[in-house]
């Protein structure tokens, strides 16, 4: 057969017996490379605005992001003696003299400010620390050798080894405190890493919320888009364009406005509570909550997640010629069967699509929970954004939450891709 | 022509215990919009095992009537019958046709072997079964080492065999197929008409094959049926359709066709006088029209007329206008009676090479070749 016999030969074309040169002997490919030189230069040149813009307004403010979020200079910039003595203390006991002077060094170095940040720092770890050291500070130039015992005359809280072991611990410049503190952990005591207390434990909690929150989100996504998103595939043009401006209608009205038809709509005294009290479903007491709470945040970003899910289905559904079903029920398979069989996996590269595009959308979202989110309804989001107005320590926190929440959704990114392989997706 | 390779008879062989079937059209009529009606009141019966081709210009209704056979679309009127079943209720998986499809419809998602095993799997049939009746199919149309690749890793001339390998591969005893070549490059379907044509003949299945392609239906078909405007213009073996058209529009449609109109001024034994529009007068046999004093267009293939024969039944002159050579023939265009497009396809012997541009020559032929039609606007 002519097309059969046809492949042994360009098989033999493409394995030759030595490697391939130009009609002057020079290798191929090298030949190829230079010829593509200026095309490849010219297209680089191209991209290099954009390149140089997410450099400067994302790449290096993740990387400042993460290096902030684990640094901790105070103890070893602002008690440089005291570090430097404090190394080689076995922990055992009190330390020797020579930290005691070298504290006292530094406390006569230090100005108010800078001993001001490290005593909030290590009282943060520990309470009670800012008061003993600000008051050794003032009396700091009355200090006479030897120094342990005329720190030890001023507050007795520096006879507490718990505080020589913290100063030591945060001498280190970097720190997993933040991420410990993310995480509901922190340091005991003693120095050990131990799980906060269950009435603080609050981000490891959120976090589980987030992901089976946006989870639900997706899936109930799926749920409303995939038929969407098939009939808008099938219908005639004229009909599925007006639909298609539907879909996309969430897309051109302000967040805000959203936001307040859905308060509308559910709060008690709304739109659905009346019709469900009219209609003697539920009675004037039992008028069901369903914003300010984790309803609110998952009915709200479903309606306003929605086209991120239909676009890429429907941009694959569309594809997809409707000569495969009727071939597959002219073999004899019920219409359900053939839409399992041979519609539904030919739709995967958009239902992936489209679960990523949700997911992490849904993950990373601020505004929606914020406002119709309540309590029990919030994302991390609003964590990490409450957070970023405290103290310099819970910038820090809230630094630390957010690179755990990147580092999640670049390890779900990761899975995605084995699982399903990005390169199969169509976003449209 | 005919490939070297043809699959052989013991190759061919699915094991058929049941022939083909029969099909019946009886009174089927549609309408998409209730407005037109793209199929009128279509009568045809099809015996079982025959080769069937519904042949028309797209728009005629030829395709809708494969897909209402096959249950795609509902007759707006009328009963489709299988066997002298009526199948009109019958949703398209019940029916056990196959068919192949315009564009293959391979699923793109499986492999070759995976789509052949489809309509087995769907029947509930065991693995080992499955595997045996598949590599058969394979066999029948020589790919048995492609089970294990994709349709697109596949040339068109391969899909459209797996495409065909397909539909026969659970054994129905129809199978349609709606322009099956209409994506091969011309050499490529030549190839796959005879393969189709050997592979009806050696199974015996009925087959109903659509196309607007004249060639593919005269080299394949038992009998083919003409389409035009919702309507079966003729219903006939091929060589009756090129021999005898029953209608102009049949005429023009199939083959090269020469038209000369004029009324009817005489009916003589069998054979009728026609006064062309420009006065002469010549003999036609009445084929389709309504007797003395009616319109008619006379059709005339070019191989049937001669040149400088003046001993020919009707002779007529004409002025040669353009001569183009195509080595076994001489296509030659000449002015006849008012037809300037009158082609002559004269033999390539010696006769022919006096020939000449702007020449004025007597053109001829018997009475029985000149077919007095229904009469079409000029």
């Amino acid at each position: 057969m002519t097309d059969a016999a046809a492949v042994p030969g360009a098989v033999a074309a493409q394995d030759p017996s030595g490697p391939l040169t130009t009609a002057d002997g020079k290798p191929l490919k090298q030949a190829l490379r230079k010829a593509n030189a200026k095309a490849r230069r010219n297209a680089l040149l191209l991209v290099l605005p954009l390149f140089a813009f997410l450099l400067i307004t994302y790449t290096i403010p993740i990387v400042q992001m993460m290096t902030r979020s684990v640094s901790n200079p105070e103890v070893a910039e602002y008690l440089p003696n005291t570090a430097a003595a404090i190394a080689d203390w076995d922990g055992s006991d009190l330390p020797s003299e020579d930290v005691y002077a070298a504290m006292v060094a530094d406390l006569n170095a230090g100005g108010r400010s800078t001993i001001g940040r490290v005593a909030a720092r290590l009282n943060a770890e520990l309470a009670g620390v800012r008061s003993t050291m600000m008051g050794a500070m003032r009396d700091s130039d009355e200090f006479q050798a030897p120094y342990k015992d005329a720190l030890l005359a001023d507050d007795d809280d520096w006879a507490d080894p718990r505080l020589w072991k913290l100063i030591q611990r945060e001498s280190r410049t970097l720190t997993p405190a933040y991420y410990l503190r993310a995480l509901d952990y922190e340091y005991d005591e003693n120095g050990d890493i131990v799980r906060r207390p269950e009435y603080l434990q609050v981000y490891t909690q959120t976090f589980w919320q987030t992901a089976w929150m946006s989870g639900l989100i997706t899936i109930i996504t799926i749920l409303l888009g995939y038929p969407v998103a098939h009939l808008l595939a099938t219908l005639p043009p004229a009909r599925a364009n007006l639909l298609m401006i539907l879909v996309l209608l969430p897309f051109w009205t302000s967040l805000l406005v959203r936001t307040s038809a859905w308060i509308v709509l559910l709060q008690q005294e709304g739109v659905i509570n009346d019709v469900l009290v009219l209609l003697h479903i539920v009675d004037e007491d039992g008028r069901i909550r369903m914003i300010y709470n984790r309803i609110g945040t998952i009915v709200a970003m479903t309606h306003i997640l929605l086209p991120f899910m239909i676009l890429p289905l429907y941009s694959v559904m569309k594809t997809i010629p409707p000569s495969l079903t009727r071939a597959a029920r002219s073999m004899g398979a019920t219409p359900l069967r053939a839409h399992l069989t041979v519609y539904m996996p030919l739709t995967v590269p958009g239902l992936a699509a489209g679960v990523l595009l949700v997911f992490i959308l849904a993950i990373g979202y601020y505004i929606t929970p914020a406002l119709v989110g309540g309590e029990s309804g919030i994302f991390i989001s609003n964590l990490i954004a409450d957070r970023m107005t405290g103290s310099l320590a819970q910038l820090r926190l809230a630094l630390a939450l957010a690179t755990i929440l990147l580092v999640g959704v670049l390890v779900l990114y990761w899975l995605f891709n084995k699982l399903v392989g990005v390169d199969r997706l169509k976003f449209g | 022509m005919c490939a070297i390779d043809q699959p052989t008879g013991d190759v061919l062989s699915l094991e058929r215990e049941t022939p083909g079937a029969a099909v019946k059209f009886d009174g089927v009529q549609k309408s998409y919009d209730g407005e037109t009606l793209v199929v009128k009141d279509l009568n045809l019966d099809i015996r079982a095992g025959e080769f069937l081709t519904m042949l028309g210009p797209s728009g005629s209704g030829k395709t809708t009537c494969l897909m209402m056979l096959a249950g795609f679309e509902p007759p707006t009127h009328g009963e489709i019958f299988l066997d002298g079943r009526p199948i009109g209720q019958l949703p398209p998986h019940k029916r056990g046709i196959g068919m192949v499809f315009q564009n293959y419809a391979l699923f793109p998602h499986m492999t070759v072997g995976e789509n052949l095993a489809y309509p087995l799997k769907v029947r509930g049939l065991s693995k080992a079964d499955i595997k045996a009746k598949v590599q058969r199919a394979l066999d029948m149309v020589e790919l048995s080492a492609f089970g294990g690749r994709r349709p697109a890793q596949l040339s068109g001339g391969q899909q459209q065999r797996i495409a065909v390998a397909r539909a026969l591969v659970f054994e129905p005893n129809l199978v349609l197929m709606d322009e099956p070549l209409g994506a091969l490059d011309k050499q490529l379907r030549e190839q796959m008409q005879y393969e189709i044509k050997h592979i009806h003949e050696n199974l015996g299945v009925t087959v109903v094959y659509v196309t607007h392609d004249q060639t593919e239906a005269l080299t394949m078909s038992d009998r083919v049926a003409v389409f035009n405007d919702g309507k079966i213009q003729q219903l006939s073996p091929p060589a009756e359709l090129y021999e005898a058209p029953k209608n102009s529009f049949v005429a023009q449609f199939i083959g090269e066709n020469n038209k000369l109109s004029g009324q009817v001024t005489k009916m003589v034994n069998g054979h009728c006088e026609v006064t062309l529009d420009t006065g002469a007068v010549v003999k036609a046999a009445p084929v389709n029209v309504d007797g003395e004093g009616a319109r008619t267009t006379l059709s005339l293939r070019p191989e049937r007329v001669t040149i400088g024969d003046t001993a020919a039944e009707t002779t007529l002159g004409g002025r040669v206008s353009e001569l183009i050579y195509l080595g076994d023939t001489i296509r030659a265009r000449l002015a006849v009676e008012g037809n300037d497009e009158f082609i002559v396809k004269v033999p390539n012997h010696n006769r022919a090479v006096s020939l000449k541009e702007g020449e004025t020559v007597t053109v001829g032929w018997a009475t029985e070749d000149c077919h007095a039609l229904d009469p079409i606007a000029t």
